[in-house]
Formats: structure tokens, C-alpha cells, sequence
């Protein structure tokens, strides 16, 4: 057995290991730190060691215990795997080194760090198993090891709003988890396995409306896990209450995970083209319905939460093309979609320490309060944007690119929606940018304005946050994400051919039924 | 595929039970519905597997008929998993009961705020034209708290 093989399952054990330790060591803080930091750091010099052998070598394949692949569980690492598990180990570093200067600074109740460390290195733990699964079941497993931990992250501290923010959230996940189960049961009645290669293989031989019937049923999870349109709802009223550092976290990773779900379900399990239509209405409404949400609103998070939503869009725009070229770009678009929403939710957690709020009706005079506030939240932005040349330009083009190349009258208009709400995009941003930056703070009380006249505040968040001091740690750990999502720009040549060949590994699942159960390619 | 009748009624009363209660205002409910969707759900596991009857686990040389033994193993699975999750609801539902005092579902102010807006300039709401049931509903709500000052108090906090 060769080494990188034994990596592999190290990606999820050593967060559940250290979240054992972590919860051992509840009464030393600094001990727990040190716990966490360093797994998460192993787990991402282990992502990027796979990513690059993965990239040389092919796909990894262990099977765990020794079972062979039909009848024992298989992780599987691909491109897009190995891609993804790097990406949200380097996030999920980013975002503890915030946690923590946050929490050191405030030292308060409100996030009590005992709980806050093991529940976040379970959350990782689930976030790498969903990315490594070979199996339709330990999806699923990794799925809810992931959402026990969000929910205990979502309503830490227990306050009235975050238990009304995670009511919803529990419930509606719960709901999605129960669809998921419910199509697995079904999935393994049709084929007589769960494994997801012996899926593919055996799924075609089905009658169609039955292959349709599955298909849907798993999309539908999936939908509920990414906030793709009419099942989006819960998204933008759960994630803001979290604290800033637990928002920038499921905001950049649980949603992806989703993604990465239906890129599976899309190009693996179902590569019939049946669906692709709908799917694009889907990303259609998906788009404009989210990116007119974050228009009304006022405060920044909820507005954030609402692009979000907005941008899953476009990666679903990506799958439902049904092209090589199309998941690629979905897959450039969603690493890039999960650095640059993790570093905006960072640097509104600094504007919310800089300005007592997040409420842009009671925002001003920020960039003469801290200049370096202002350039951590307009980097970040303006790349969501997808201003040229930075990576969210990238992304988009390629999307574009895939939509134009397709052709079709539906591709089309979409191709033209999608530069449509990249523009509504800017809109709050910049509106964000003039009037928590630009406009001067003693204008604040009596200002009025077309601009702000409709807005809608949080309703149920109009606390002022007391501490106004920043780490340097958070500080830090945001320029940090900052400097990689200009680094995403920078390399965006050898990462997007990296997610061609990731795209052109999924296009025809026989490479994939050939890596898990053997055989010629 | 063989399926036992009584099994899949069972688990269709359980999916519609479950169901009707998730739509409930009530936590109470809400949790009672997901123990009952969870459950069916595992029992679709079960029918999926075939025929009952017959042991998972077979030892010897006889070759004796024998059930599949996946989908117990992920019946299992999901079993500790549904347990796991309402025993947090449950926590969390007495963490709100103890913080609001009450077990239903708060009417959201802005979807009160769109139920009546259509009515508003209309002199007498409740002689004006059928609005919708959903906009009635919630009309009828904020009518009731308007008059009684304590819910809308109640509402507010």
C-alpha cells in the first residue's frame, strides 16, 4: 500500500480525533487552540499532497478496512476531491485564526470557546468526509456530521435570535437529510447498492421514469443543502445572526458542499442529460430572484447572504450546461465563490467591530475610521463583482464561455442574465461601499436618499456590538484570505487548466467505474 | 422485489402523520413530526431490503435463505443519527420555551408587514374584497394583537 493511500482517510480522522482532544482539554483554552490549528494545518499540507499526486498519478482509492470496493466503503479521491478538500482546509484555517482573535478579544459569553473548537473540527471532519465519500450512504453520513456540528455552531451561546435563526435552520436541514435517506433507500432498491460507481454502472439499465424519479429526489436534497431558488428561503434569515467567524464558514463551505453534491449527482450518478433544462431554469431564478433579495436589504450580512444565494446560481448554471467545459467552470467558479464569500463575511466582521453595526443605515466614515478595513472589504467585493482581472471575472467568463459554446436559445438567455446580475451584483456593493464608507459619519443621522429609502433592516438584530477594538489576529487571518483571493487571481491560469482536467475527468463516468471497481478504463 | 403490504401502509401513515405534523405551529409538533418522518423513513430502508423473515447473519455450510444485511446496517446508522438530532431539538425547543415562554412558531413581521399591505388603504378590512386565506390569516393576527396590547408586546420581544 502506498503512502498517499493511507493519507486519505487521515482527512477526516484527524479532526474527529482532535475534536475528542479538544473537548478532553474544555477548561484550557490555549491547549485547545493549539489542538485545532495544528490539525487543520496537517489536514491542508495533506490536501494539497493529495491534490498534487492526484493530479500526476489519477485518482486514489482507499478502501477502508480492506473490504473490496462493492461491498466495503470506498473513499474516493479525484481532482475535484483533492481540489476541494485543499480549498476548505485552507478556509477552515483562515477562518479559526479570525475565531480566535475574536474570541481573545472579546472574551465574552457569547462565544463560548470550550464547545466552539471541538464542534468546529467536527464540522471540518464532516466537510472533508462529504468531499471524500465513494459511497451514496457515507454522503450522507458526512452530510449530517457536518449540520450536527452547524447546529450547535449556529446556536452558540443560546440566544433568542440565533435560537429562532436555528429553528428554521435544523428543521428545513432535517428535512433535506430525511429526502436524502428516503432516495437513498430508493436508490439501493432499484440497483441493490450504494456505492456510487456501482450506481453508475447499473443506473442505466433502469426504465427511465424511475431514473428520472431518483434523480429528482436526490436533486431535491441537494437543492435544500446548496439554497438553489424555491428551496433558498432559509438561507438568508438563518446565517447572519451566527457570530461572524461561524457565518463566513457555512456561507463559504456548507452550501459548496451542496454544489459539489449535485456536481456528483450530475456528471456520476445520472450523466443523462434529462434534467439539464430545468436545471437551468432553475439557475436562472436562482440568480435573479437571490441577487434582487440582497438589493432590499440593508444590513450587510443579510445583503451578503442574499448574493450568496445569487452566486450558487451560477455554479448550478455551470452543471445543469452538462458540458465539460461547463463543470469546469463551475468547479473554478465554486473555489473561487468559497474564498471570496468566506473573506467578505471576515471583513464585514471587521467592519462590525470598526462600526458597532452591520446596518448600512447606520454606518459612515469608515474608510477615514481604518483605511485597511476599507481596502479588506472592496478587494474581496469588487472580485465577487467580477470586475476584471480579478478571479470572479475569470470564473464568469468561463461560465459565459460554456453557456455561448452550448448554444442553445435557453443557454443563451441565460448567458445574458448572467452578465445581467453580475452587474445587480455591483449595485449593493458599491451601495455598501458609499454609505458605510464614503459618507461622512455626522451625515448618518439625518441622511436621506433614494438610495436608502426602501432598504430593510435586520429585524431582529439591532444590538449595537460593544467592542470596538481589532485583533490583530482577525486582522491577520483576513488579509490572509484576502492575499489568497488575489492569489487566485494571479495563478488563475494553472488552477483553471487544473479544473479542466477536474471538468474532463467527470465527463463519461467509466474513469470513475474504473478507478473504484478495477477493470480497463 | 417483494414488499410486505403492512409495512408499506405502516410507513405511508407514518409519512402522512409526519407531514401533518411538521406543518404544526407548534415545536412540540414540529419535533413529533420529524421522529415520525424519521421513522418512516427507516422503514423504507427495511421494505427496500426484500422480503423479512429470514436472519441477516447466516453461519454454516447450509446454504439457508438469508436477508440483506445493508440496509439494517444503514437502518442502524440513521437510527443513532434521528436519535442524536431530536435529543438537540428537544434541548434547543426548552432553550426557547424557557427564553419566550412559548412553544409556537413567532409569525414573522415582515411576512405580517406584506399580508397587510394590499389592505391597507382599504376603510374597513374585514368588509373589503376576499383576500387571499394566507393574507386573511395573517390579517386576523395582527388585527388580534393590535387590539390586545400584551400579545403585541409579546410578539415584539
Amino acid at each position: 500500500m502506498n503512502l498517499p493511500l493511507l493519507l486519505v482517510p487521515l482527512v477526516v480522522l484527524l479532526p474527529l480525533i482532535g475534536a475528542a482532544a479538544a473537548l478532553l482539554a474544555g477548561r484550557r483554552p490555549h491547549l485547545q487552540i493549539a489542538i485545532t490549528s495544528t490539525v487543520l494545518s496537517v489536514v491542508l499540507v495533506i490536501g494539497v499532497v493529495l491534490l498534487l499526486v492526484v493530479d500526476a498519478t489519477g485518482p486514489l482509492v482507499m478502501e477502508v478496512g480492506g473490504w473490496q470496493a462493492p461491498f466495503g466503503i470506498v473513499l474516493v479521491v479525484d481532482r475535484l476531491a483533492a481540489l476541494m478538500v485543499s480549498v476548505s482546509a485552507a478556509v477552515l484555517l483562515a477562518v479559526l485564526v479570525f475565531a480566535v482573535g475574536q474570541g481573545l478579544a472579546d472574551n465574552d459569553a457569547d462565544t463560548p470557546l470550550s464547545i466552539y473548537h471541538p464542534s468546529y473540527l467536527v464540522l471540518s471532519a464532516g466537510v472533508m468526509n462529504a468531499f471524500v465519500a465513494g459511497d451514496l450512504f457515507n454522503l450522507y453520513v458526512g452530510f449530517e456530521i457536518l449540520l450536527v456540528a452547524s447546529y450547535v455552531l449556529l446556536t452558540l451561546g443560546g440566544t433568542e435570535a440565533r435560537i429562532r435563526a436555528g429553528t428554521t435552520y435544523i428543521v428545513v436541514s432535517l428535512l433535506s437529510s430525511l429526502l436524502f435517506l428516503a432516495a437513498i433507500a430508493m436508490i439501493y432498491g432499484a440497483t441493490g447498492t450504494v456505492n456510487m460507481a456501482q450506481i453508475s454502472d447499473r443506473i442505466a439499465d433502469l426504465p427511465a421514469e424511475l431514473q428520472t424519479l431518483l434523480h429528482v429526489l436526490l436533486l431535491l436534497a441537494f437543492g435544500i443543502k446548496a439554497a438553489v431558488f424555491p428551496l433558498s428561503f432559509w438561507l438568508p434569515d438563518s446565517y447572519p445572526t451566527a457570530p461572524a467567524p461561524v457565518t463566513a464558514v457555512f456561507a463559504g463551505l456548507l452550501t459548496k458542499v451542496g454544489i459539489y453534491a449535485i456536481i456528483r449527482t450530475e456528471t456520476i450518478l445520472f450523466p443523462t442529460p434529462e434534467l439539464n433544462e430545468p436545471l437551468l431554469i432553475v439557475a436562472l431564478l436562482t440568480m435573479v430572484v437571490g441577487i434582487l433579495g440582497a438589493i432590499a436589504q440593508a444590513d450587510i450580512k443579510r445583503m451578503l447572504s442574499f448574493t450568496l444565494v445569487s452566486h450558487i446560481g451560477y455554479m448550478v448554471l455551470g452543471v445543469g450546461l452538462g458540458t465539460a467545459a461547463g463543470v469546469a467552470a463551475a468547479i473554478f467558479y465554486t473555489v473561487h465563490h468559497i474564498i471570496v464569500q468566506t473573506t467578505l463575511f471576515l471583513s464585514t466582521g471587521l467592519v462590525e467591530r470598526v462600526g458597532g453595526t452591520t446596518s448600512v443605515s447606520r454606518l459612515g466614515g469608515l474608510l477615514s475610521a481604518s483605511p485597511l478595513v476599507g481596502v479588506l472589504f472592496l478587494v474581496p467585493a469588487l472580485n465577487l463583482g467580477g470586475i476584471p482581472p480579478f478571479s470572479g471575472f475569470v470564473g464568469k467568463l468561463g461560465l459565459l464561455e460554456g453557456a455561448a459554446a452550448v448554444g442553445t436559445p435557453l443557454a443563451l438567455v441565460l448567458l445574458g442574465v448572467a452578465v445581467a446580475v453580475s452587474l445587480l451584483t455591483l449595485y449593493p456593493l458599491a451601495r455598501t461601499w458609499n454609505l458605510a464608507f464614503w459618507r461622512p459619519a455626522k451625515e448618518v443621522p439625518e441622511y436621506r436618499s433614494a438610495l436608502t429609502a426602501e432598504l430593510q433592516d435586520n429585524p431582529y438584530e439591532i444590538a449595537t456590538v460593544q467592542t470596538r477594538s481589532l485583533s490583530k489576529l482577525m486582522v491577520g487571518a483576513t488579509v490572509g484570505m484576502v492575499a489568497v483571493s488575489l492569489g487566485l487571481t494571479v495563478l488563475a491560469g494553472p488552477l483553471y487548466s487544473l479544473a479542466q482536467r477536474a471538468g474532463a475527468d467527470l465527463q463519461g463516468t467509466e474513469r470513475y467505474i474504473a478507478a473504484v471497481l478495477g477493470g480497463a478504463p | 422485489m417483494t414488499a410486505s403490504l403492512v409495512l408499506v401502509g405502516v410507513m405511508a401513515v407514518l409519512y402522512a402523520c409526519g407531514v401533518y405534523l411538521l406543518l404544526e405551529k407548534s415545536m412540540t409538533r414540529v419535533i413529533l413530526g420529524v421522529l415520525l418522518l424519521g421513522n418512516a423513513t427507516n422503514l423504507l430502508l427495511l421494505i427496500m431490503s426484500g422480503p423479512s423473515g429470514a436472519a441477516p447473519i447466516v453461519d454454516g455450510e447450509e446454504a439457508l435463505p438469508y436477508s440483506d444485511p445493508v440496509p439494517q446496517a444503514l437502518i442502524l446508522t440513521a437510527i443513532v443519527i434521528t436519535f442524536a438530532v431530536s435529543a438537540f431539538l428537544l434541548a434547543l425547543v426548552y432553550r426557547s420555551w424557557r427564553l419566550a415562554k412559548e412553544d409556537e412558531v413567532q409569525l414573522d413581521d415582515e411576512d405580517v408587514a406584506i399580508g397587510t399591505r394590499e389592505t391597507q388603504p382599504a376603510e374597513a378590512p374585514d368588509r373589503g374584497e376576499p383576500d387571499s386565506s394566507l393574507g386573511d390569516a395573517l390579517d386576523d393576527e395582527a388585527e388580534a394583537s393590535a387590539a390586545d396590547p400584551a400579545l403585541a408586546d409579546e410578539r415584539d420581544r
